[in-house]
């Protein structure tokens, strides 16, 4: 190639991308990350540990298909369990990805530029975890398809008046509509690469899926329309897909479930606990992979600021929680959340309260959002505070409903933990064939950010 | 008639020097240029005039068609196919209808624009001409590119290099069929 211009190593900066880009220089520097030939040793280490985990997962699967869903701890009254739990989870760390490639997109919001392309792919994965547990939950998976409406020498149809056969719907077209967005914006970059690379295979590879772009001003110009209608539509499919979510609880009419705030109280508890994994994720990445100059302090510090806004909004719904449980005069409702504050589910109750309120409170403090250290073990407190949020609004619920003598208490199995963990080693088998494979950080919106991007006007005349 | 080349294409190096260029061919009569560049720039749009496409109406289309199908599927169902009385409601249940009218709204607006998009595109597109120039692998670096197709009546050889050379630019070179 000529005129091969070299790698600046960038300076630590306040600002979205380091002084000294050359469009040259971002676009090697990305693109190397995937066609070098040497691997680093943390994909192996960070590969290793989610292809481990993967195999766990089929472990459990292969028990589960076995044997079905006795071996998990699901007895009557709490039938819903882990599997619900990690769903609601998984989905909801989706969100904070559509919500940087969609609405900050639509609000003009820069920084978005160097984060969305592994927070999008962070999506999908998530999606792909969270859509295993209704699956399996189902008993009899291999059934699936009968939760679509199709022809069928049954003579039956699914009930659209469930919540249960809306999520179908939403989880489904949210899942196909990330991946559209997702594929939209690789495009440019995969042409990129298919112009870089000097391997025949990868060539022909990247071609296909570049489907011959070509950058030309014709396609730029339709492809900008695309990426905000795109956009357009992705802000309020996030939103509904955590609001329909939160229909499975709020329209049953148990106790701690049956409230009008979830909607919203679930759309700000996505975006906290996807926001968290976009850190846990960046911050090792950027420093494994010398990334600085292009997912820079400043973006750690905006998420953490997203992570403490929409912490604070989660605070609000824990505390409105108890007074309208308090205010309803049900007893019902009263006697749900005191069983979560003082029953068998106290310890995960308080902790999540510690994980999600209390700590959360430190990310005020500049000194803990400037270290990325801290912040990685601050994302890892609130991811763990999140899941536990999900399990006590499910399982405590469920255990201690209207009669005393329904009752009971739930207890996780080895399958149970191993079909979680499992999928965190399937979400991290993704997430790192994806930085070896395709760019992590989406090559010509970084270039936009450059100023030499700027077409400068008065030299026209 | 074919003519024996696809036409001739100039190289920037920056997107000021591609914009001037656009506008100046712009100025001077051409009318079937293109411009290939590493990123989307906006001032290039508007010197090319292709500020119009007729996406945003595929999309409100495909959108249009997802809801109604959305919602026919489910009258069709709980009311035609398969009427059966739950709690009492009405077969004709709508507000419980809203939420999958909206999700097949999105759905088969997102495949309608990811589809136009690609359609208006005319991609995939496995050949086109532009790649037979080397040095074009750098406009999905750091290149700037301006084509002038040999379609173009005003388009003559000698002229439209001699044209391109005024405009300073860093190469000059023939795009082959």
């Amino acid at each position: 190639m000529p005129d091969e211009q070299q790698v600046v190593e960038p300076p630590p900066s306040r600002d979205i991308i380091a002084p000294g880009y050359t469009f040259g220089t971002v676009t090697d520097q990305i693109a190397t990350v995937v066609l070098t030939k040497r691997t680093p040793l943390f994909w192996f280490a960070g590969f290793g540990v989610g292809f481990s985990l993967l195999l766990v997962f089929l472990w459990s699967v292969a028990v589960l298909f076995a044997k079905g869903v006795g071996i998990w701890g699901i007895r009557t009254p709490v039938m819903w369990g882990f599997a619900i739990t990690n769903f609601v989870w998984w989905i909801g760390i989706g969100h904070a990805g559509t919500l940087i490639s969609a609405i900050l997109l639509l609000l003009n919001q820069r920084w978005r530029n160097s984060i969305n392309r592994f927070a999008e792919a962070m999506t999908l994965f998530a999606v792909a975890c969270a859509g295993m547990f209704p699956l399996l939950h189902l008993g009899r998976p291999w059934l699936f398809y009968w939760l679509f409406p199709y022809p069928n020498t049954m003579g039956v149809q699914p009930n659209f008046r469930s919540p249960l056969v809306w999520d179908v719907f939403a989880v489904s077209t949210y899942a196909t509509v990330s991946l559209m967005f997702w594929f939209v914006g690789l495009l440019p970059d995969l042409a990129t690469l298919r112009d870089r690379t000097h391997s025949r295979i990868a060539r022909f590879g990247y071609g296909i899926l570049a489907m011959g772009w070509r950058g030309s001003a014709r396609h730029w110009s339709v492809y900008e329309t695309a990426s905000l209608l795109l956009a357009g539509l992705a802000t309020p499919l996030v939103l509904s897909v955590h609001t329909v979510v939160s229909f499975d609880f709020t329209i049953a009419i148990v106790p701690g479930w049956h409230s009008t705030f979830f909607p919203p109280y679930f759309v700000a508890g996505a975006i906290y606990s996807g926001f968290a994994m976009v850190l846990a994720l960046a911050i090792p990445l950027r420093s494994a992979y010398g990334l600085q100059g292009l997912i820079t302090d400043k973006h750690l510090d905006n998420s953490a600021k997203v992570m403490l806004a929409t912490g604070l909004i989660v605070a609000y719904a824990y505390i409105l929680e108890t007074f309208t449980a308090w205010y309803s005069g049900n007893v019902y409702e009263e006697s749900a959340i005191w069983h979560r504050m003082t029953g068998p589910y106290a310890f995960a109750y308080w902790s999540l309260i510690a994980c999600n309120i209390v700590l959360p409170q430190f990310l005020w403090l500049k000194r803990i959002r400037s270290k990325p250290a801290l912040l990685f073990v601050w994302s890892l407190v609130v991811l763990t505070g999140m899941w536990l949020e999900r399990y006590v609004i499910i399982v405590s619920s469920l255990a201690q409903d209207f009669v005393p003598s329904s009752w009971s208490v739930f207890q996780a199995t080895r399958w149970d933990w191993g079909t979680y963990f499992g999928t965190i080693g399937l979400f991290l088998f993704l997430f790192f064939l994806f930085i070896r494979l395709l760019p992590m950080i989406s090559i010509f919106e970084v270039r936009t950010l450059l100023p030499q991007a700027k077409v400068e006007e008065e030299a026209q005349s | 008639m074919i003519k024996p080349i696809y036409g001739v294409i100039a190289e920037f190096d920056g997107p000021t020097a591609l914009v001037n260029a656009a506008r100046a061919a712009r100025e001077k009569g051409y009318r079937k240029l293109d411009a290939y560049t590493p990123f989307p720039i906006e001032e290039l749009t508007d010197a090319l005039h292709l500020h119009k496409n007729r996406l945003p109406l595929i999309v409100l289309t495909g959108g249009i068609i997802g809801g109604l199908s959305g919602y026919l599927l489910q009258y069709y169902v709980t009311v035609i196919n398969f009427p059966i009385n739950i709690a009492g409601r009405p077969l004709h249940s709508w507000p419980a209808y809203i939420i999958i009218t909206f999700e097949m709204t999105i759905l088969f607006a997102a495949i309608s624009a990811v589809l136009g998009l690609l359609g208006l595109c005319g991609l995939p597109m496995p050949y086109h001409p532009v790649f037979n120039v080397p040095r074009f692998a750098l406009a999905s670096r750091n290149r700037f590119f301006l084509c002038i197709e040999a379609t173009d009546p005003l388009f003559d050889y000698e002229k439209t290099c001699g044209f391109l050379e005024t405009l300073e630019p860093r190469e000059v070179s023939e795009v082959a069929h």
